[in-house]
């Protein structure tokens, strides 16, 4: 934990801060690009100029270590699962999952049938943000990020948690 | 005078404070949770196997930039070859000698033996190489 985090009693400064900090966290989530199958065309079509992720202030790093968000776009298949969950950790913290499309979130057209797919991405990584669709369009995604922004927005870092 | 030295003092320290104040104030505010999977290294997501120093064969250098040399050289060729009817005979004096120069190049390179893979006129060949010109004339002879 950082030398500040949760360290402080909760009043007006502290709350101030707090909220200038999770303002700073909100306005800039980087996402961590990779694409696993046709939702990473939504994606790249969001970030793209007609829809342009960088209205919000997200931007596409091609590295764990400088990303804050973590789109799982597509089927995670039993192999990428491993490679996911080690991706995660290797995010530098704070980090957030969004679960993009009904294959990542609960296996999709696969649930039933597929032997190699993972049944959801939350069996290996923790999700904040659930986008439905298959695949979700980029109007769907953009909601999900604006929905993950107000998650961002509302955690108090500085402020002790009580038990 | 001395009032101009002050500026790039003032240039400095500021430097130097615009660097390490974030860098303090990151270290304060940011959540810092190392474990053995984050702090290893960054390859795509798989377990990184054995280590980053890997040697080379020092000879790959040489073919590197014999390659690189005539890669270069055809760059040249192409739009000279494009407008050659335009040009005349004085682009094409110069582009002869351009490739006469080359080809000097590419006669040194070859005498010093730099095309071939094994090579045999090691002059200060140590261990295993020690003996390399005798073997080499041995297998030529039998």
């Amino acid at each position: 934990m950082g030398v500040l985090e949760n360290r402080f009693q909760d009043n007006v400064i502290v709350a101030s801060l707090d909220k200038f900090l999770g303002w700073a966290r909100s306005t800039s989530p980087w996402y961590f690009q990779f694409g696993l199958a046709c939702c990473a065309i939504e994606m790249m079509a969001s970030a793209a100029s007609r829809h342009d992720l960088e209205r919000i202030g997200m931007m596409p790093r091609s590295s764990p270590r400088q990303a804050d968000v973590m789109i799982v776009a597509g089927t995670v298949t039993m192999k990428m699962a491993l490679r996911v969950k080690k991706l995660y950790e290797q995010m530098a913290d704070p980090k957030y999952v969004i679960s993009m499309g009904s294959c990542a979130t609960s296996g999709g057209p696969y649930w039933q049938h597929g032997y190699h797919v993972l049944k959801g991405v939350d069996l290996v990584v923790p999700v904040d943000v659930y986008v439905p669709g298959c695949p979700p369009r980029p109007e769907a995604l953009i909601e999900g990020l604006l929905k993950l922004q107000e998650k961002i927005q509302t955690e108090r870092p500085l402020t002790r948690k009580s038990a | 005078m001395y009032r101009d030295f002050g500026t790039i003092f003032i240039f400095i320290f500021m430097g130097i404070v615009l660097v390490y104040v974030p860098l303090l104030i990151q270290q304060l505010v940011a959540p810092s949770n190392p474990n053995p999977d984050k702090l290893a290294t960054y390859e795509c997501g798989e377990e990184s196997e054995g280590s980053a120093w890997v040697q080379f064969n020092i000879r790959f250098y040489v073919v590197a930039l014999i390659f690189l040399i005539f890669d270069v050289e055809v760059v040249f060729l192409f739009p000279w070859a494009v407008v050659f009817n335009e040009l005349g005979m004085l682009a094409f004096v110069e582009m002869a000698i351009f490739l006469v120069i080359l080809m000097i190049g590419l006669a040194y390179v070859w005498k010093k033996g730099d095309l071939d893979w094994v090579k045999y006129n090691v002059k200060y060949g140590r261990g295993r190489y020690a003996n390399l010109i005798e073997k080499s004339q041995t297998t030529q002879e039998s």
